[in-house]
This record gives structure tokens, sequence and C-alpha cells, in this order.
């Protein structure tokens, strides 16, 4: 359903950025280049943010909440789910798959967001 | 009582002497601390001063009980860092009411991480209240991590699938719903098919005559969608309850009293024992709200609710702790 798009290719990346690729939300794409295999979200007031982050395979991406109200973060298709995040707890989980994985807060379900992976 | 006139009701649609205006009018009492009790088809209120000069049947009508409600014990952020002082605080308001209450409902959210030494806690306060017998229902903080087993070991004895249940307190039904299980990414609170085909079948038998009174944790009408505040299947519940010619639907989980008439249906929600949430879309996202300390109980409170018999509409009273 997605294009796919090179992880090499930031400059298309931020390409696709100005032509409103991820629909207005915000965004973030690690490139190859960064070397990070680490990645972070944080949830503030109720939201991830970033909403949307696509990560090179092997990347772990760790989720910080920083809201004075517990979250979770449960991938939609059941891939991850933490327990239950109190203030300033974090979870990580390490994508080793080619995939887009939407997950959201178990306990505040209007709370979505997607980790894309390539 | 030289207001009386004032007070008179322009319209009576449910032919009790109650209508919106008048409710809303007995409503805005309530902040100060009133009490409100249907009798002869007319809505009195009275001020919580004045209620040392009522009987007890004056004061209470034919069934008398409080709903509480968002407890969040073990919250201690800066919104509210003595959360078990304000559950107390409620209980001696409680144990303040003239008539006392026959039982509690809670209303959800009794702990705030779902940890035993929370409803432990809750559990120990409340043992000082004089109505002995608490109805509950979980909110999404009783059920974390666990998928709702404890608290259905602690609380839900008798109830069905997740733990909802009902019963009959003198002549007026009771059901105790569940909507804060297996939420879907996107969602609100939802009830499922399987307790839906169960309310239907609950509410079969029962005389068109029989006031309903239905509670559980997330609102059962769409308050603010966008904050998640509204159940997605509800109106599949409310259509199993038309027939009936009086329907009080009590909520939590918003943190803040909201009322709304529709037809024969009464919509509640109840103030939190521990922290205020802010109105509807007023803030960036529906977290405690921290308020001066010195005005914090005044945004806390809890739900006297009274019924008449012969009367459709019962009478839903809130109180401050302040």
């Amino acid at each position: 359903m997605r294009r796919s798009v090179s992880i090499a290719g930031l400059a298309a990346a931020l390409l696709l950025g100005t032509l409103g690729f991820g629909t207005g939300q915000k965004s973030y794409v690690a490139s190859a280049q960064e070397k990070t295999s680490t990645m972070e979200v944080k949830i503030d007031n109720f939201s991830f943010g970033p909403v949307e982050l696509t990560v090179p395979v092997g990347t772990t991406v760790t989720w910080t909440n920083r809201d004075d109200i517990p979250h979770t973060v449960v991938s939609t298709d059941k891939v991850f789910k933490s327990k239950v995040l109190d203030t300033d707890e974090k979870f990580s989980y390490t994508f080793s798959k080619a995939a887009t994985y939407p997950y959201f807060c178990s306990i505040h379900p209007k709370m979505t967001g997607k980790v894309i992976v390539q | 009582m030289s207001e009386k006139k004032k007070d008179e009701l322009l319209h009576d649609h449910n032919n009790d002497g109650v209508n919106r205006r008048g409710f809303l009018k007995c409503m805005a009492w309530a902040g100060t601390g009133a009490l409100c009790v249907m009798q002869g088809g007319v809505l009195k209120s009275y001020s919580l001063s004045r209620l040392s000069e009522l009987n007890t049947a004056e004061a209470k009508g034919e069934l008398s009980f409080v709903q509480i409600s968002d407890s969040h014990m073990g919250f201690n952020k800066p919104a509210n860092p003595d959360v078990a002082g304000t559950l107390k605080a409620a209980v001696d308001k409680i144990n303040g009411l003239t008539a006392a209450p026959e039982f509690m409902l809670h209303t959800g959210d009794i702990s705030h991480l779902s940890k035993p030494e929370e409803f432990d806690t809750v559990d120990q306060i409340l043992k000082s209240a004089k109505p002995k017998d608490v109805f509950y229902v979980p909110g999404e903080h009783d059920v974390l991590n666990d998928d709702g087993k404890q608290f259905l070991e602690r609380y839900g004895k008798g109830s069905k699938g997740a733990g909802w249940y009902s019963f009959d307190k003198k002549g007026v039904h009771f059901m105790g719903l569940v909507n804060v299980m297996n939420l879907k990414a996107g969602g609100l609170g939802t009830l499922g098919h399987e307790q839906l085909e169960w309310m239907e079948d609950d509410v079969k038998h029962l005389k068109h005559s029989t006031p309903i009174v239905v509670f559980a944790h997330i609102p059962l009408w769409s308050v603010y969608p966008e904050w998640g505040w509204g159940t997605d299947d509800s109106a599949q519940a409310l259509a199993y309850l038309k027939k009936f010619g009086s329907v009080t639907v009590l909520n939590g989980h918003i943190h803040q009293t909201m009322q709304k008439v529709e037809g024969n249906v009464t919509f509640h929600t109840a103030a939190s024992t521990a922290f205020p949430q802010p109105q509807p879309g007023k803030a960036d996202s529906p977290g405690p709200m921290k308020v001066p300390a010195e005005q914090l109980r005044s945004v806390l409170g809890i739900t006297d609710v009274n019924y008449v018999q012969g009367q459709h509409a019962l009478a839903v009273v809130d109180s401050s702790l302040a």
C-alpha cells in the first residue's frame, strides 16, 4: 500500500515531506547515514511524537511517557505490547523486519502512531 | 423559599414536575451544596445548611444512594498529591448526609495503576462510610496489565463476562456495565457484542414503568469523542432501554459533572474524588488539571441520587468536597 522510500534517499524523503507525504502529520525519517540504532518516541499530552517514524531494519525504538497519566504502547497487529508506563517510564522494541507497524495506547485508544521499518 | 415562584416550571414534558430548566436551576445549586428531592411531582431543592430542618423521609424519598468515581488511588502528581485524603473527605461528606444513602456506586478508576495496594487503600477508606454496600464497575485504570483479572477477583463476584451485572432495589433496576475492555485503536469505549446481548435479555421481561439506572465508567453519550469521551456502541445499548419511562445513566471518567437530558434518558457524569480534568477541548489534552490547592476540593465531589416512587426522573445532585 505504502510506496517504499529508499533509505539512502534522505533528499527524496524531504521532497516527499514537502509534497505532504504523511498526510500532514509529524513524521521523521531516519537515514542510513545516521547509523542510528536507537530512536525515541515521546508521549506528551496524550499523543505520540513523532506520530510516524521511519527507521532502518534493526532499529530499537524507545517510547517515554512524559504525561502525568499512564499510557501503553501496543501494536495493533499484536507484534509488541508494553506493560503500563507510568510517568517517565520507558518501553523499547527492536524492529528486525521491514514492515509498517501501527500502534496505539490501549488505555486511551484515540492515541495512535506508526513505525515504518525499511 | 422566596425564590420558589421564579423556579416554577415552564415546560413539563414528562409530566413529573421537572423540566430541563428547572432541573438545571437545581443543579446550579449543587456547587454550593444542595439536595434535590422529587416529591409529589415537584422537584424541591434545599440548601445543605437547611438539611437538619428536614425530616428523613422528606430528604430521602424511597431510595437514596451515592455515586463516587475516579478515586485514582496511587496518583501522586501535583494535581493532587493526597488522593487518599480527598477520598476520605468524600466519605465524610457521605456520612454527613442527613438521610444516609442505602449504598454506593463506584463508577471506576478506583486505582491509578491497578496495584493491589491501591485497591486495598480504597477498600480500607470506604469501610468508614455509613453505606456498607458498594457496587463497582471498572475504569481503564483498574484493568491494566491483566485484562481485569484482579478487578474481577476483588469486585466481580456473581458478575458476567468482564464484570457486568444487574440488581434491583425498591423497584429500581440497576445495571452495571463494563466499557473499558478490548478497546480498539482509534476508537472509544466499547461494550461489545456479548454484553449487549446480555443487556437485551436482562431488560426483556421488565415492565416499561420500571425505573432504570445504568452505570458505567466511560460516558455512554458522546461528550467529546476527540478525547475518547464516549462509547462506540452505546446507541445499541440505549436502544434496548427506549421502552422505559425513566432511564438514568451515571458515568465517571471525565472528572467533571455534566448532564444531558434526552427524552426519558438523563445522562450524568460525576466529579472525581482525586483530580479535575479540563472541559472538553479547553486544553491540549484531557490530562490532570492543576488548580490552586485551596480550590482543589471545590472541583472534586460526590453525587447523591434520590428516587421517589411514581415519579419519572431520579434527582441527581452533585456536592463538592469543599
